[in-house]
Order: structure tokens, then C-alpha cells, then sequence
């Protein structure tokens, strides 16, 4: 089974810490993987904001370093949407080689295809999870994020209300409309904080930063974290 | 305020965001909705098999849309029905008028129609001199307070009681009263007078039915059945895609349609109105029917669009659309808001300035996880956002960040270099910053290391 890693542009560069946490898991369960130093970006970002031959260009190069390997694995829902629902809009059958079918988002890898319901992972705080839009209403997962969770010692998973609420960031939507996008974020902080959490987690750094971009702006006291740094904590 | 200023939307969005009444309003109604419909949805188990049906419907109607029209026209006219069709608005309210015209119309009956909306027909007949009134409750707030409505099945979802009351009050004389059940009571006395003299009925049309002809309409108070009947003439108005196969495909559609637009079981009153009173009693003498083109062809030629017709105009995606949620309706500008008429007003009416709309969006995905005929409503935005940049829509300065941008990620070494020169930018203390991010939201700090550099110290171990 070849494995590749594909770590999305802004976690390579903003957050690798994502990216260690996500190697440390895979390596712990034996999972064999390399990680093709030619991958740059899924094309997501021009594919949202309308530039489609831009997003064309970087899903060809995609698939060219990424078809050899029979599994692709991300830890962003996002990332993961966009090559497993978007690139099918933008390349033909040919050109797509099956990638679509090949790729996953980390905690559907690790439950689905791998059936690890528990890293042996320890975090002694209060976590809620925020459901991406892309990984719940895209791919569809809803459960194999929380199976991991509540399976993570001295975790206590709180569901806060409206789990499934947009966080308003949509990419550039939360350039181009910043007021209502923060408004959105806004809701989603005090859904949180609600709970009684002391950290939002979720499959997707980008909804994260977004998140945290506002709390800490604004001085609201809950702390953000990637799902693989859950994980990865053993 | 009839403001069909789509240029504006940016304007309208700060002014509804700080409106906080607009806002209060609009909270309570689709909260109060949205937690009703769950109920009542999870009540059916086979609900997305219904969803499935109603898709299936919808895309096989639309695929044979030319055929289903002319069976329907074809019934219509055996009924007794008159069918006339209208390429677009100018021609659909010529023929209202012509109508009007013969008949002597000085009053006219109007139930709830968003085509008639589309094509001005109220305006249109009262500057003609003939007084149009609206008889759906919402509707009748609007035209009272002038005007459109902000939800296409709550028209008047944006006002509390107490503007409503304070509205009844300064337009027809009575005295305040905030209560829904007097408010509704102030209407129908009103209301009522108006139907026992009125020459013309207008309605609009929920389903066309090929099979038998059939014009059906779902209401909740009864003023469609009274437009529909008292009047010695009644007119329809109907988008062309408001037709449906056969009279059994309604058991599945009055499941999704009543549920989806106001979280009910079932409307109060259906009216299925087959042919005039020389084969009824019970019906006007004369029954027009004009298919209203207007637009719909420009999405029907689109193999991507015309999804949007499958549309049966529940207004469901708007309640869960989160930016519908905060801005309203007005603040679209567009005779359809919310995400569908996203799509709808820039194809349909083919405005260009609206394709500023399908970048409102985040692109969460509900409007298309509640729309009963599963329209993939995110999808279709997103294509739009397509067409909006091959139409050199976008700023220049956006063009020119995706140029380079794209240039750095085609060549993994560019995209290197590049994000060492940011790190050398943020190590000499400039922090690059967007303003439309930064202004509200920290912007994350660029780590000492990325993690292709983390791996390939790792690997090299």
C-alpha cells in the first residue's frame, strides 16, 4: 500500500506543527508514506474565487505527482473536497486517474480505511468539535472525527449548539464580505463558549484560523486546535 | 421602497447588518421556522427518498420541458382554458391588460405570485388606473408599506407585529393594535370588500399538470381560493418550469412544498382548478393561463443551470442560508433573494451586476441540504463565480494576485522562494497584512519553519 502525504499550502507554511502532528500518527499505526516535495497547492483558492483555468492547471500537476500512490491522505476536509468533489468539474476522466476515489481526509483515512477508532492519544481538556461545511456536507463526515475524539483519554467532547453552523470564513468570501463574515464568526464563538470549552477543534485549519483570527482580536478566551494535534498527543 | 438596485447589494449588507430590529425580526422568523420544519421533516422516515423523487421529477420535466407545455396547453384548451404565452415581462403584461381592458376591469384581486412580481404587474395595472390589491397577508403589508417582499413565501418576514400594527394604523385608518389575531381580522374586513367587487382575479400557479390541464395552487388563508373564484375572470400567471407530468406527482410534491416553505404538515387549502363555469359552477366564466417565459429559456440553454429550474420556489435555502440570515432579503436587490435567486437573478433577468451575488456566499452547502429538490445551489454559485471571471468580471488586482500566484504554486522551488522571502520580510519586522482580514480578524504568523523543511531535515537523519 503506497501512502502519500498531502499537506495543504497554508498548514505547510503557517501550520506544520498540523502537518508533524499528522506524520507522528501515521507513523505510529506503521503506515507506510512518502511526501512528494513537488505538491504545492490543491488549486482550491482560484477555484472558488472563479479562476478555474488557474485551479485547472494546479489539479494537472496534482495528479501527476499524486496518481502512482493508491491512497492520498490530507488532514484538511477542505483540500480534500476540492480534489475529490471539485476536480471532477475540472479534469475528464482521463486526466482525473482515479484520484478522486483515492483521497481522504485524515480521521476518515485513520476510521475508515485503516479502522483505528482510538491514537491512544490523552488530552485532559474540554474540546468541541466544529463540523467543516467542506468535510460534513462535502464528504460527509461527521462521525469519524468524534468516534477519534471520544476515544482520546481524559478528553471530555462537548457538543456545542449548531456544531454544523458555518464559521464564515469560505476563503476569499471572508475578504470579499469581511462584515458578515466575522458576524458568522462571531455566532460560532459563542456557540463555543456556550459549551464550556476550552478548545474548538475541527478537521480543517482554515476554519480554525478564522476562528482564532477573531477570539484573539477581540480577547475571547477559548483556544483553537487541529483534530491531528488531538490525536497526536501520546 | 421598491429598490431593485442591484449595484448597491455591498451597501445594503452594512446598512441590514446594523439594522438591529431588521435583525431581531428576521432571527425570531426563521429560528421559529427552521426548529418547526425539523420537527415536522423527521416525522416522514422516508424524507430524503422523497427528496430523491422530487429531484428525479423535476430533472425529467425540465429535460422535456417543450413536451409537458404543449400537453399541458393542450388539455388546458380542451378544458375551456385559454392559453397564452409570453416571451417576456412587456408581453405578459400586455396581454393582463388587454384583458383588463375588454372585461372593464376597475378592480382587481391579486393572491400571492412571485412571477407577477418579476414582471411589475401591480404597478403596471395601477398606473393603468386599476386598482390592484394584494390578499395574501404579507403581501398586503408590503404593498401597504411599498415595499418588496423579502422572502418569497414569508413576504413579510422583516417586520415585527408592532410595525405591522403601527403600519395599519397610518395606512387604513385604524386604531393600533399589535395583536396578530386583530391585525389579521383589520385585514380581512378590509380585504374582504375588495373580493365581493372585484372584476379580475390574478394568481400565480404552484404546479402546472400536463396529464389533465390542471391549475393547483397551496395557500394557508384562503384569499387564492376567493381571487380564483369571485371574480368573473380569472388570469394565471405561471413561470414556464411551474409544470409537472401527472395529477399523482402532487402527493410528493405537497409533502416537500408545505414542510419546506412554512414547517407544515400540510397547507390549510390546495385549489385545483381544471375549466371555466360552462363545465363548473363554481368557477369564473372566463380562465386565462399565460406562460411566462421571461428569462427561463437563458438557464434552460445552460446544460449547468437549468438545475435551477427544477426549483418549485419554497424558499427553504433562504432560511438556511447564513448570509440570508443576517442581511435579508432586501438587501439582494433582486425580485428573488437568498442563495437561489444567486443564481437565478444574473442568468434569469441576465443582469451583470449581479454577479456580485454567487460570491456572497461561504459556500457552506445548506441551501443545498435543504432544498427538497435537491438543487446543488452551492455548485451552481460557484460555476457562476466561473462565468463571472471568464466575463472579466474581477478587480484587476485580483487578476494580477492569482497570475502570480499561480505562478509560484506551478513550480514547488518558486513557491519555496517565495515563502522565504516572507519569512525574511516578517524576520526584518514587516508583518504583511490584508486589511479586509486584519481589521477584524490576527493574522496567523508565518512559521520559523514550514514543514517541508521540518521534513526534509527529518528524512536527511
Amino acid at each position: 500500500m503506497k501512502v502519500a502525504l498531502f499537506i495543504p499550502c497554508y498548514i505547510d507554511q503557517f501550520y506544520p506543527e498540523v502537518g508533524v502532528a499528522t506524520v507522528k500518527i501515521l507513523k505510529k499505526f506503521g503506515i507506510k508514506f512518502d511526501y512528494p516535495l513537488e505538491q504545492t497547492c490543491c488549486g482550491q483558492p482560484a477555484f472558488n474565487t472563479g479562476y478555474w483555468k488557474e485551479a485547472k492547471s494546479l489539479a494537472i500537476k496534482f495528479v501527476k505527482i499524486f496518481s502512482n500512490f493508491d491512497y492520498i491522505v490530507s488532514p484538511s476536509g477542505s483540500c480534500t473536497s476540492m480534489i475529490k468533489i471539485f476536480y471532477p468539474e475540472l479534469l475528464n476522466e482521463d486526466e482525473l486517474k482515479n484520484i478522486a476515489q483515492k483521497t481522504f481526509e485524515l480521521t476518515e483515512f485513520l476510521v475508515k480505511i485503516m479502522k483505528i477508532d482510538s491514537t491512544g492519544a490523552e488530552f485532559d481538556h474540554k474540546v468541541t468539535y466544529h463540523d467543516s461545511c467542506h468535510a460534513l456536507r462535502e464528504l460527509g463526515i461527521k462521525e469519524e472525527p468524534r468516534i477519534l475524539l471520544r476515544n482520546v483519554k481524559k478528553l471530555k467532547l462537548i457538543e456545542m449548539e449548531n456544531s454544523e453552523d458555518c464559521c464564515g470564513f469560505g476563503g476569499t468570501f471572508s475578504i470579499k464580505f469581511p462584515e458578515i463574515s466575522i458576524d458568522m464568526a462571531k455566532y460560532k464563538l459563542n456557540y463555543a463558549l456556550n459549551s464550556g470549552a476550552e478548545f474548538i477543534t475541527s478537521t480543517d485549519q482554515s476554519c480554525l484560523m478564522h476562528i482564532d483570527g477573531y477570539a484573539r482580536k477581540n480577547k475571547i478566551n477559548i483556544k483553537t486546535i487541529h483534530i491531528a494535534q488531538i490525536l497526536a498527543n501520546f | 421602497m421598491r429598490n431593485h438596485d442591484l449595484t448597491k447589494f455591498k451597501e445594503n449588507v452594512l446598512w441590514a447588518l446594523t439594522n438591529q430590529t431588521l435583525r431581531k425580526n428576521l432571527n425570531r422568523a426563521i429560528t421559529h421556522t427552521l426548529s418547526k420544519r425539523i420537527e415536522v421533516v423527521s416525522e416522514l422516515t422516508n424524507w430524503e427518498e422523497l427528496r430523491e423523487k422530487a429531484h428525479n421529477i423535476r430533472k425529467h420535466t425540465i429535460e422535456n420541458l417543450a413536451y409537458y407545455l404543449e400537453n399541458f396547453e393542450k388539455k388546458a384548451t380542451e378544458n375551456g382554458i385559454k392559453i397564452l404565452w409570453a416571451k417576456d415581462a412587456a408581453e405578459a403584461r400586455s396581454y393582463v391588460i388587454d384583458i383588463a381592458r375588454r372585461i372593464n376591469a376597475k378592480l382587481c384581486v391579486k393572491s400571492k405570485s412571485m412571477v407577477t412580481e418579476e414582471i411589475g404587474l401591480r404597478e403596471f395595472l395601477e398606473e393603468k388606473g386599476i386598482e390592484t390589491v394584494e390578499t395574501d397577508l404579507g403581501e398586503f403589508i408590503v404593498q401597504l408599506a411599498n415595499e418588496m417582499p423579502s422572502h418569497i413565501t414569508a413576504p413579510a418576514m422583516h417586520k415585527s407585529r408592532d410595525e405591522i400594527g403601527k403600519l395599519f394604523a397610518e395606512k387604513l385608518g385604524v386604531d393600533f393594535t399589535n395583536e396578530p389575531e386583530n391585525l389579521t381580522k383589520i385585514a380581512r374586513r378590509f380585504l374582504r370588500e375588495k373580493f365581493l367587487n372585484a372584476d379580475l382575479g390574478i394568481s400565480g400557479a404552484n404546479f402546472l399538470v400536463a396529464e389533465t390541464g390542471s391549475i393547483v395552487i397551496v395557500e394557508n388563508e384562503g384569499n387564492a381560493g376567493l381571487s380564483t373564484t369571485l371574480p368573473k375572470v380569472h388570469i394565471v400567471i405561471a413561470g414556464i418550469e411551474k409544470v409537472i407530468p401527472r395529477l399523482v406527482d402532487l402527493t410528493i410534491f405537497f409533502k416537500i412544498l408545505g414542510r419546506s416553505a412554512t414547517a407544515q404538515r400540510f397547507t390549510s387549502y390546495v385549489s385545483i382548478i381544471n375549466a371555466p363555469r360552462n363545465k363548473k359552477p363554481d368557477s369564473p366564466e372566463e380562465i386565462y393561463v399565460i406562460l411566462v417565459d421571461n428569462g427561463r429559456t437563458n438557464l434552460l440553454r445552460s446544460e449547468k443551470l437549468k438545475q435551477a429550474l427544477y426549483c418549485i420556489k419554497c424558499g427553504a435555502c433562504m432560511l438556511a442560508c447564513p448570509i440570508y440570515q443576517r442581511v435579508g432579503g432586501h438587501a439582494y436587490g433582486s425580485i428573488y433573494p437568498g442563495p437561489i435567486g444567486s443564481v437565478l437573478t444574473p442568468v434569469q433577468f441576465a443582469f451583470d451586476e449581479a454577479l456580485i451575488l454567487p460570491f456572497a456566499s461561504s459556500l457552506c452547502g445548506k441551501c443545498h441540504e435543504i432544498c427538497p429538490v435537491k438543487i446543488e445551489i452551492h455548485h451552481l454559485l460557484l460555476w457562476l463565480r466561473h462565468k463571472a471571471v471568464e466575463q472579466d468580471f474581477s478587480p484587476w488586482i485580483e487578476k494580477l494576485i492569482f497570475k502570480l500566484w499561480l505562478i509560484g504554486m506551478k513550480n514547488h522551488k518558486l513557491y519555496e522562494f517565495g515563502a522565504k522571502i516572507l519569512r525574511y520580510i516578517r524576520k526584518i519586522g514587516i508583518k504583511p497584512e490584508l486589511k479586509n482580514w486584519s481589521k477584524w480578524r490576527t493574522f496567523p504568523e508565518i512559521a520559523p519553519k514550514s514543514f517541508r523543511e521540518i521534513w526534509r531535515r527529518q528524512e536527511s537523519k
